[in-house]
């Protein structure tokens, strides 16, 4: 059947009520009595807390309770799904106890009645502290020495780990050649524009808590709340209505979503708290952190034999839901797209005085990429090569995949020369090459930078899961013909909306505006996984296409019994079920219309299709004969409805090229993208505008890393950082116009072929835009600059001034 | 202590006694219920509150309601007139310039401000035009052509 809908650019069907402000984030949501929480904070990194004055607090106008960590000590902890051999996790719990170890620790929170009173009050609760030594070393916490955050331990490394295949001292005992480069990854905030909230509802009656919350993983959230607490999972209903971006910040469960549900049961009234961006930039999750160095064993010929990582992970101050577990998503990735027969990554995890590290676009993978792809341009440098080529000598043959790495990866499908050849072709490679050369000779500084990345989406298979890799769905027709989609996936911003009713409006041949898709409501929805590691359409997707071929079973079954067929004698096409004909019957005709004009439905009771003398049923009369249940096969159950959970055999390897192209001036040292050309391959592509979306976004966040942005917090674990001010985003005039291009290699890992294409851009771009300055800046004598790269660094490079670098 | 205000917000008159501190953005969202305006920063430099007052662009959440008082205020809920969109919330659509949408009503109302000004902006304009909203999701290149195709569209209507 062709396709009417996937591989098309659908419009989204989420857009209506957004572009007209009617759609409804948390703090949208208004319930009669509502009170609102504001947080103490500590603005101290690491201190003792030896007490905290609430008096004047509770006594002033509106506030109607004010809670500390004595009230709240057995609410948590909040929780860390990693589990690494020997790794140390650290009790933290909701409200900090007696002491706090990061700014931003919450302290207390104060209860009142409207948003402002609660804010009043915060400034009337005097806690007393008495300092501690800061860590904020993470080479001297990773040798074990100086002061250590939690007292139950005896040093502040979290954990150590070691991984890779093949002989790495053989491989460095061997090499032609070597390099070696010391590397940062800066801490970054992720900055969904929507910051956190919660809204919690408790009925006492019921013993119903309703929290909405600005999640990715809403029904994650349920279990490990109601574990914190110690409620029954079933009583608990977590929403996530519309959500304003992730980014794997909201991959998470934090102590506020708990304490909100905790203190809706104190107060038996609807409670809400909303994040500042403040506090967004302080207390949620923050991503890379790492610092490590680079050794690359290769031969004179630009081979790679050998690639070694030993890094420090900066956690923070305590784990969030999978803090640990990010370094190690780093050390699977290291062998890029290249064979590389000896991999080792050595990862010391420690604990500092800040907020703590986890999920932020890529997670991992980024870090990984940017190592491997900075390796290579090492390696080109190194001997004079072109950086281009260094990575074609190095790629598997298309023929090759299943493709095994080092890293214990079986690479599912790529052709990498492919998604190459395309982006230099468009990108005028050659011609560049002569451009900048002659450029130059002028005194011009143009640098041109590859990145031939490959990713791992569709997180994944279980057996690699901390808490299950596979994704729901369940597709039913309800008795008047509308399609209803339940995912267990947590869209909120990709538009799975739109791109699964696609993949169901075709499969069922119906229109895309009688399917809609319902998500993020624990209380309609089976469970499901959610939103994240690029995985919604791959793993969720694919449930949703399964979910809909059982469900088209069940109607043929339906549908031969009413047309009086054989089993194997209807056909279905252009949501018709339609009695085989005979070889040069005309086509067979009458159906009605599923859906009812207004005003002309049926006053009462469905009438019955009329099925008398028909040879065709479209799906909806079939729906509609399965809810009346009449007319059914023997043994059949009523209603047409499907639900099937998905579990991956293996990741989903996307992979693709970048091209930057930039031109530094030398007089301001400000760089300028002349060109940028991204050919990826996400395997097939539902919805080509979304895709491209994707894209467009990932790269733009890779320019933020590159460029403008870094949480910075100083010796004594003060956030410099702390608002927009000082935290640089990329804004409409730092961006260049982005060239795309796709090459399409389906995956074998699931029936619909598609790889996911969230973070393509956050993990591909990143070291191409770094080539590229760091090429424009070779005739200095540049190999490699740290991210993110400033004017100010470039000028001083320039003009031979080493201060302050 | 409270004082009473006078606005016109979407074309209707809207009259309440407030704190004088309570920010425009807040009147709007909880006494008026116009939850379309947000708030992503409160330090005016993400745009997501961004309404019209009096005609001008202006950032809900660092002006206070008290400041409004008499003015005409247009929030995103009051940009389609007789049910049609605004050419700019249609680009928005047409062009694929939102993901989480959280941005979107401010940026949509900054693009309209924006043609107001300059009918036919160039790249560089629309981008200028765009500096003081953040969106973190669509790369901008998409809103960049969303409010190319509203210029086009307004120019051929």
């Amino acid at each position: 059947m062709p396709n009417s809908y996937v591989g098309q650019r659908v419009k989204r069907t989420e857009d209506p009520r957004l572009i007209k402000g009617l759609a409804h984030y948390v703090d949208d949501i208004a319930l009669p009595g509502t009170l609102h929480v504001a947080f103490v904070r500590s603005y101290y990194a690491h201190a003792k807390i030896t007490n905290v004055d609430v008096s004047a607090a509770v006594a002033a106008p509106g506030v109607v309770a004010v809670y500390t960590g004595k009230d709240v000590a057995k609410v948590g902890p909040v929780p860390c799904a990693s589990a690494l051999p020997g790794l140390k996790v650290p009790d933290h719990r909701v409200l900090a106890g007696d002491k706090v170890y990061f700014v931003g620790h919450p302290v207390a929170a104060v209860v009142a009645t409207d948003r402002y009173a609660a804010r009043d009050a915060v400034d009337l609760i005097v806690v007393d502290y008495e300092d501690l030594p800061v860590v904020a070393d993470v080479e001297q916490a990773a040798a074990g020495n100086g002061p250590v955050i939690h007292d139950a331990f005896s040093d502040n490394i979290a954990y150590k780990m070691t991984a890779g295949e093949g002989d790495i001292d053989a491989a460095f005992a061997a090499a032609e050649r070597t390099v070696k480069q010391r590397v940062w990854h800066k801490r970054l905030a992720p900055i969904a524009m929507e910051p956190r909230g919660v809204l919690a509802r408790y009925f006492p009656g019921e013993e119903e808590l309703t929290l909405w919350s600005s999640t990715q993983i809403p029904h994650l959230m349920r279990t490990q709340v109601a574990l914190m607490i110690g409620m029954p999972e079933n009583k608990l209903r977590v929403i996530t209505p519309e959500v304003g971006g992730g980014f794997g910040s909201k991959l998470n469960v934090y102590a506020e979503e708990a304490l909100l549900g905790w203190i809706s049961m104190q107060l038996n009234q609807p409670v809400k708290w909303i994040e500042t961006r403040r506090e967004n930039i302080q207390a949620t999750i923050h991503g890379r952190g790492q610092v490590g160095d680079i050794e690359v064993a290769f031969k004179n010929d630009g081979t790679i034999t050998g690639l070694r990582y030993n890094v420090i992970a900066d956690l923070g101050a305590y784990h969030q839901l999978l803090t640990p577990a990010i370094p190690t998503l780093t050390g699977l990735m290291l062998s890029g797209a290249y064979k590389i027969p000896a991999i080792q990554i050595n990862i010391t995890g420690v604990f500092t005085n800040r907020m703590a590290t986890d999920a932020y676009r890529g997670a991992g993978r980024p870090e990984a990429t940017y190592i491997v792809e900075r390796a290579l341009d090492l390696v080109a440098a190194d001997l004079n090569a072109d950086p281009a080529e260094v990575r074609r000598k190095n790629f598997p043959g298309k023929d090759e995949f299943p493709f095994h790495t080092a890293t214990g990866l079986d690479y599912d499908s790529g052709d990498y020369e492919a998604a190459l050849d395309k982006a230099q072709e468009i990108v005028g490679y050659a011609q560049l090459r002569e451009e900048q050369k002659k450029g130059r000779e002028e005194g011009r500084l143009i640098g041109i930078g590859v990145s031939t990345y490959v990713e791992i989406c569709a997180l994944g298979p279980s057996a690699a899961m901390p808490a299950g890799g596979w994704e729901s769905a369940t597709v039913r027709i309800e008795p008047t013909g509308t399609v209803t989609v339940l995912t267990g996936a947590s869209p909120h911003g990709q538009g799975q909306e739109t791109s699964f009713a696609q993949i169901v409006a075709d499969e069922l041949g119906v229109s895309i505006n009688d399917v809609t898709v319902i998500h993020g409501d624990t209380g309609v929805v089976q469970y499901g996984i959610g939103t994240f590691g690029s995985r919604a359409t791959a793993v969720g997707g694919t449930a949703v296409f399964i979910a809909v071929q059982k469900l088209k079973e069940k109607a043929e079954k339906i549908a031969a019994h009413i047309l009086q067929a054989g089993a194997t004698k209807v056909s279905f096409e252009g949501g018709k079920y339609s009695v085989k004909k005979a070889a040069g019957a005309t086509a067979a005709t009458g159906a009605s219309e599923p859906v009812y004009p207004v005003g002309e439905g049926p006053a009462g009771a469905l009438p019955e299709p009329q099925t008398e003398g028909r040879t065709s049923l479209t799906i909806a009369e079939i729906a509609l004969a399965a809810h009346l249940a009449k007319e059914l096969p023997p043994d059949t159950e009523p209603g047409l409805s499907a639900t099937y959970f998905f579990e991956p055999k293996n990741f989903t390897f996307p992979f693709g090229t970048h091209i930057a192209v930039v031109e530094v001036d030398r007089e301001t040292g400000d760089i300028k993208f002349l060109r940028y050309v991204a050919v990826d391959d996400c395997g097939r592509v539902i919805n080509p505008m979304l895709v491209d979306g994707q894209v467009h976004g990932g790269i733009v966040q890779s320019i933020g890393q590159a460029m403008y942005e870094e949480v910075v917090y100083d010796e004594q674990g003060q956030l410099i950082t702390g608002t927009l001010m000082d935290y640089a985003l990329p804004r409409a005039k730092h961006i260049p116009t982005f060239e795309l291009d796709r090459t399409e290699t389906p995956s074998p890992v699931n029936p619909l072929g598609v790889k996911g294409v969230g973070e393509a851009g956050t993990i591909g771009a990143t070291p191409a835009v770094v080539g590229a300055i760091v090429d424009a800046l070779a005739p200095f004598g540049v190999k490699h600059l740290d991210m993110p790269i400033k004017p100010e660094d470039v000028w001083r490079i320039i003009n031979n001034d080493s201060n302050g670098i | 202590m409270k004082k009473a205000i006078s606005l016109n917000v979407n074309g209707v008159s809207c009259t309440a006694e407030v704190e004088p501190r309570m920010l425009l953005v807040h009147y709007l969202r909880d006494v008026l219920n116009l939850t379309g305006t947000h708030v992503g920063c409160e330090t005016s430099l993400c745009g997501a509150c961004t309404v019209m007052l009096d005609g001008q662009a202006v950032k809900s959440c660092t002006i206070f309601a008290v400041q409004a008082d008499g003015s005409s205020v247009t929030t995103i809920e009051g940009l389609a007139t007789g049910g049609e969109l605004h050419p700019v919330q249609e680009g928005f659509w047409e062009r694929h310039g939102l993901q989480c949408g959280y941005c979107t009503p401010g940026m949509i109302m900054t693009a309209a401000q924006l043609l107001d000004r300059n009918a036919d902006p160039s790249r560089e304009e629309i981008c200028h035009g765009l500096e003081g909203n953040l969106c973190r999701c669509t790369g901008y290149q998409h809103i960049i052509e969303a409010v190319e195709y509203a210029a086009k569209k307004a120019a051929g209507s």
